[in-house]
């Protein structure tokens, strides 16, 4: 039990870490057959941008998925060369950690739709020459998964041991489920929800409305001219405020001012103001508006509620559900009624809300939790036969 | 008659419920807190198990163990599950614990072709003695609490659920009566520390 409880201690030091990393890139659909979209229109040629850490093994059956958020990209682990600051999910990926790399395969990939190296809509049009803008597709969770797909058909993986992902990673986890569910193991949705809520719908028309507002938008066209700055900050700092708690801003900021007085004009008083405008600052250096618009619409279009997660018995994909007591934004409810639904058609479900007062943000820092739960639950799904769980094969 | 259970180390009330139980069973254990009865039903059954658990800790030291378990209370937890999804269902231990009794063992028989129900006994000579002679709240060793920091909410003997399974049409298919590490025939609402019983349908009773 101590060696147990002592691995479960998340790693920080650099003998956990993988190094120097470096993205790769996969084109695909770009002869006679484009990939196809759930709206109905087509996109061709793809590009994914993806990073893997660890070896696929000779059975090809230790293979993990992990998937990005919002904002989020294929770098989730290790350092690049150029910069400072490791991947997004660092604290979980690497030799001994949760996603242990003496161990399995991990594969993340930016989704399409995005601006970190896979198609979206500041690539070039092949037809226009120019970046796409609003010409765009609208593409969906299914289709990002779909592109996924190709990849991992590429990596010549038959079936993933493992979809894992918070936030809108967690949606295309479950999607993964409902799209291809003879193709994966497990899946461990954190911090997700089935479909978004009117509130949810509601956040995100408001960070659309505000890039939109931007006169530098320019109906999605702005790609010579310099990007809605303004706009996409704002948006950000709406974000912000959504993915923490108030016991967390009050923990952070309290009411403490940034100069010591009030300064009787509209500059950044207090210390929660500077925060938002440098978050808001920061993320128009790194994101397009753009993709923005369209993947927070992506994820108000999905909906797997009803049967469309497990659409048929006998699926043996097995589940583990994590939310956060102080996550407001996705609420535990939401995970609940993901168990719900697995209840409902007796698939393998483990569930767990853990104590958190960071909001949202504690799917990417509150690691102990996660850290024991995901271990464990991965450790016992590689070693293939559920635990030694029976088979029960009685229904 | 009195039966010395082997001394292996597995606790007496999880044994006697593991001997309930046919190989290769779905079984939910609602209440599961570490796992420990869950784990043993993998090992001596290879019986597919699953688990409802309310405490954050009990759920890791459950998934280090590699069993699946969903947090929940018990009452709310039992609702999704379609009609007849376990062979068994386990409320060991809890049912002192549970103040929609009768709605509860319905909700478990609907979900459960077979219900297990362990309790400990109110009417132990210990328990009688404590409160008839002594004058004192009963405290045994299967109700080790005082009585302000008791989670127990239903006081109940043996009796009084046979009683109970009588008057509301739970078949009682098997009991075992418990005294530390024995189990006991004779005179058991008196000299049983705890009972496990095994529930079914009354036949014709609208299944």
């Amino acid at each position: 039990m101590d060696t147990l409880q002592k691995t479960d201690m998340v790693a920080v030091d650099t003998a956990h870490s993988l190094g120097i990393v470096e993205t790769q890139y996969l084109t695909f659909a770009d002869g006679s057959e484009p990939l196809k979209l759930e709206s109905g229109e087509t996109l061709g040629p793809v590009t994914i941008a993806y990073e893997t850490y660890g070896t696929l093994d000779k059975t090809r059956s230790n293979a993990i998925l992990v998937l990005h958020a919002l904002s989020g990209d294929a770098h989730a682990a290790g350092l690049h060369r150029d910069e400072k600051g490791p991947g997004w999910w660092d604290a979980m990926i690497g030799p001994g950690k949760p996603f242990d790399t003496d161990r399995y395969f991990i594969i993340c990939s930016n989704v399409i739709g995005g601006c970190k190296g896979s198609t979206g809509p500041s690539s070039l049009d092949p037809k226009t020459g120019k970046p796409y803008g609003t010409d765009f597709p609208f593409i969906t969770i299914a289709d990002m998964v779909d592109a996924q797909r190709h990849l991992i058909d590429y990596l010549g993986i038959e079936r993933l041991l493992c979809v894992s992902g918070g936030s809108m990673g967690g949606m295309q986890a479950l999607q993964w489920v409902a799209s291809y569910p003879e193709r994966v193991r497990s899946a461990i949705p954190i911090a997700t929800a089935l479909k978004h809520s009117p509130q949810q719908i509601a956040f995100n028309e408001v960070i659309r409305q505000s890039i939109m507002a931007d006169p530098a938008w320019r109906e999605g066209h702005y790609y010579e001219t310099g990007q809605p700055e303004k706009g996409l900050s704002v948006a950000r700092m709406i974000g912000h405020i959504t993915f923490m708690s108030d016991q967390s801003m009050e923990e952070k900021f309290s009411r403490k001012l940034k100069k010591g007085q009030f300064s009787f004009n509209f500059d950044a008083d207090f210390e929660v103001e500077g925060y938002l405008r440098y978050r808001g600052a920061n993320f128009v250096k790194r994101f397009d508006a753009n993709s923005y618009l369209y993947i927070t619409k992506a994820m108000d279009y999905f909906d797997l509620s009803g049967s469309r997660l497990i659409s048929r018995s006998g699926i043996d994909t097995s589940f583990l559900v994590i939310s956060f007591q102080s996550d407001w934004l996705y609420p535990s409810y939401q995970s609940q009624e993901i168990v719900r639904l697995l209840k409902r058609k007796l698939v393998d479900a483990t569930y767990c809300e853990l104590k958190s007062t960071y909001g949202h943000d504690a799917f990417l820092v509150e690691l102990e939790g996660q850290t024991t739960l995901i271990r464990h639950f991965l450790e016992r799904t590689y070693s293939g036969q559920r635990n030694g769980n029976g088979n029960g094969n009685h229904r | 008659m009195e039966t010395a259970i082997i001394d292996n180390g597995i606790r007496p009330d999880h044994q006697i419920i593991s001997d309930m139980i046919d190989p290769g069973s779905r079984v939910l254990d609602l209440g599961c807190g570490t796992g420990d009865l869950m784990h043993l039903l993998t090992q001596q059954k290879n019986a597919w198990v699953q688990g409802i658990e309310l405490d954050e800790q009990a759920i890791y030291e459950c998934v280090r163990k590699g069993l699946s378990v969903c947090q929940s209370d018990i009452e709310s937890g039992l609702s999704e599950y379609p009609d007849r999804s376990f062979d068994y269902v386990i409320l060991n231990q809890s049912l002192q614990e549970i103040r929609k009794v009768f709605f509860l063992l319905q909700e478990t028989l609907r979900v459960g072709n077979r219900v297990i129900v362990g309790f400990p006994n109110f009417a132990h000579i210990n328990a009688r003695v404590c409160l008839g002679i002594g004058g004192l709240a009963p405290m045994t060793p299967s109700l080790p609490y005082r009585w302000y920091d008791t989670p127990n909410v239903r006081f109940l003997s043996i009796s009084d659920f046979s009683g109970f399974c009588a008057e509301k049409g739970f078949a009682v298919e098997r009991v075992r009566y418990l005294n530390g590490q024995k189990t006991i025939t004779f005179w058991p609402n008196l000299r049983a520390l705890s009972a496990i019983f095994l529930l079914s349908p009354r036949k014709g009773a609208g299944r």
